[in-house]
């Protein structure tokens, strides 16, 4: 077996009083995608951000491509790359400027520095836009070039903190088959996110992190195996609640759940097609007519709602974490 | 032994490389806004124009020089001491559009950030100073004394231009907003630029104020750019300047990457 390529051993950093990173462990296997899902100001930045050297940790200690990040920053530095949250490119400067720019500053002989930007710019399907401007770019060209010059130096561990944040479906498209690209060549990714869909598209392994710890780690269809099978959703007019309820509690066991902002109760369906015809018959028998019913896979989002017990808000996505906020007002030692 | 002097050595040669790429990078952001370099050399020629055609004519003086000869050595200060207000500014820029991240998780010398921005800060300074004596040349200015002297007056406009665009890298970096750095520079530089002796003499101010304004630093880098430019006698000016140089370096370079470590969170 080799080594594993991130190794984070208890990492805890506080942000005053706030508990940004609370004792987080975990094992990112080389040639693997690691999925850090959680929402706002769970700790998935500052995670990236220790792993990265950005930060130092109150205590506990990372690993990346074996090397300390906490005892060796420097050493760590030239075996990692990180695109972070904004591109992080230069509006003045054309796409392979950026890049070459970056290749300098890894040290490459300034004809090296040249050649492995034009690679890295055809990499990313950029090569005819490199001679403009980057403030001629759209948002997807820009974060694709940002996550260019996170390639530049060739990382065997790349970071990438909420990589798609802000694109359109089909850049989000192109970002991921760009991603499973580097994945395939050997490159070891961790990634943020707080959309389900991209952990379930993208990772090998995915860690939900919520308040500044890891609360479950596993695959996709773990997490999902977690909430025990299929789930039917049943939707009814209000006027029809309460003669719904004890319909569907009777069946599953427990008092079943009402969801006011989707208008529908949840229950398991152990037996899977069996209990939705069992639901389907007893509605009809008690006269009630549901507006929608569905017998589905739980979807990562029910296994976050389960684990956490609150929804991933996933769908007012901030820039700027509590976490952060915390750093810029306090900074740091 | 021998390894330790190898790796202190390839530490500097990689330090001086990556200044030079952070210049490159700097100077291009000067050259692709060329907006920029136009309205911070119109500035100060307007001031040049204002003083000379305006209150020039009303400023009794205690020398008997011209005034352009007066005034532009001064105006070669106070284009330096705005100038450097730059540095603050487009520091706080790249904090906030995290290109400071992308540099921080490169294996480069740290230090280039703030060295390659003083440094391209101090070449842009270098063009802006060209054109107002060109500008200056046209209407009327002359140096008094010989062309090397006159070369040293413009070198301490310029170094001392360079010392507090450190000071202004520390204070950007404490602010961490760009709006913020600029209010808060031009407090602090107001008072020292009109409070001196660039644009009259300090003889001509009430007596609380002389003492303040014969002495602090700004007047004192200015009456030494104008010994040097106008031929007159200097006597220990130039040390006072340099000390004055050293000294604002001593305390800000070290609090410049000082404050830099911790606004970047390391």
């Amino acid at each position: 077996m080799t080594e594993p390529s991130i190794v984070a051993d208890s990492i805890v950093r506080h942000f005053g009083e706030v508990k940004a990173l609370d004792g987080v462990s975990l094992t990112v296997e080389a040639g693997t995608i690691y999925g850090l899902l959680g929402p706002n100001g769970a700790g998935k930045t500052t995670l990236i951000r220790v792993l990265t050297t950005l930060l130092k940790p109150d205590s506990g200690t990372g690993l990346v491509a074996g090397i300390d990040v906490v005892a060796d920053p420097h050493g760590a530095r030239e075996s990692l790359g990180l695109a972070g949250q904004t591109a992080a490119v230069d509006e003045f400067l054309t796409g392979r400027e950026n890049l070459e720019m970056v290749g300098n500053l890894y040290h490459l002989p300034s004809r090296e520095a040249k050649s492995r930007a034009d690679e890295v710019l055809e990499r990313i399907h950029l090569t005819e836009a490199g001679s403009r401007p980057v403030s001629t770019y759209s948002g997807g060209m820009r974060r694709r070039l940002d996550l260019a010059a996170s390639l530049v130096g060739r990382p065997q561990v790349l970071f990438l903190d909420e990589p798609t944040t802000g694109l359109d479906p089909r850049s989000r498209l192109e970002m991921w088959s760009l991603i499973n690209e580097l994945v395939d060549e050997g490159t070891t990714v961790m990634l943020t996110t707080q959309y389900l869909e991209e952990a379930d598209r993208l990772a090998d392994l995915i860690g939900v992190i919520d308040h500044g710890q890891l609360i479950t780690e596993g695959t996709a269809s773990d997490l999902k195996a977690k909430l025990g099978g299929d789930i039917i959703d049943v939707a009814v007019s209000v006027d029809d609640r309460d003669r719904t309820e004890p319909i569907l509690s009777s069946i599953s066991g427990t008092r079943a759940p009402w969801d006011e902002s989707t208008f529908s109760f949840t229950i398991p369906a152990p037996q899977g097609a069996a209990t939705l015809t069992e639901v389907v018959r007893k509605l009809d028998q008690a006269g009630v007519v549901p507006n929608d019913l569905a017998l589905h896979r739980p979807s990562l989002d029910d296994v976050f709602l389960s684990l956490t017990g609150h929804a991933t808000d996933g769908d007012t996505p901030e820039t700027e974490q509590p976490a952060q906020s915390g750093r810029r007002r306090r900074g740091s030692k | 032994m021998t390894m330790r002097t190898r790796s202190i050595s390839r530490d500097v040669t990689h330090q001086v490389r990556d200044t030079i790429v952070m210049v490159k990078r700097n100077l291009l952001r000067i050259v692709r806004l060329p907006q920029l370099l136009f309205f911070s050399s119109v500035q100060p020629i307007i001031f040049l124009l204002l003083f000379t055609y305006v209150f020039g004519g009303a400023i009794t003086r205690g020398t008997d020089i011209a005034y352009i000869d007066f005034l532009l050595p001064g105006v070669l200060v106070q284009t330096a001491v705005f100038g450097s207000t730059q540095t603050a500014i487009g520091l706080t820029e790249d904090l906030a559009a995290g290109v400071i991240d992308r540099f921080r998780s490169l294996p480069m010398a740290r230090s280039a950030v703030l060295t390659g921005r003083t440094t391209a800060d101090l070449i842009r300074n270098v063009v802006v100073t060209i054109i107002m004596l060109a500008v200056g040349s046209i209407i009327g200015f002359r140096i008094g004394g010989t062309a090397l002297e006159a070369l040293l007056g413009v070198a301490v406009a310029l170094l001392f231009g360079f010392s507090l665009s450190w000071a202004m890298a520390a204070l950007g970096l404490w602010v961490k907003n760009a709006e913020t750095a600029q209010t808060a520079s031009f407090v602090l530089i107001f008072p020292l630029v009109f409070a001196s002796s660039i644009f009259v003499p300090t003889a001509s101010m009430p007596s609380w104020l002389q003492g303040f304004a014969a002495n602090q630093p700004v007047s004192v880098i200015a009456s030494t750019v104008r010994a040097l430019m106008g031929g007159l006698p200097v006597g220990s000016l130039v040390l006072q300047s340099a000390l004055w140089i050293a000294a604002i370096l001593a305390v800000f370079f070290p609090l410049g990457v000082r404050i830099y470590r911790r606004a970047v969170g390391s």
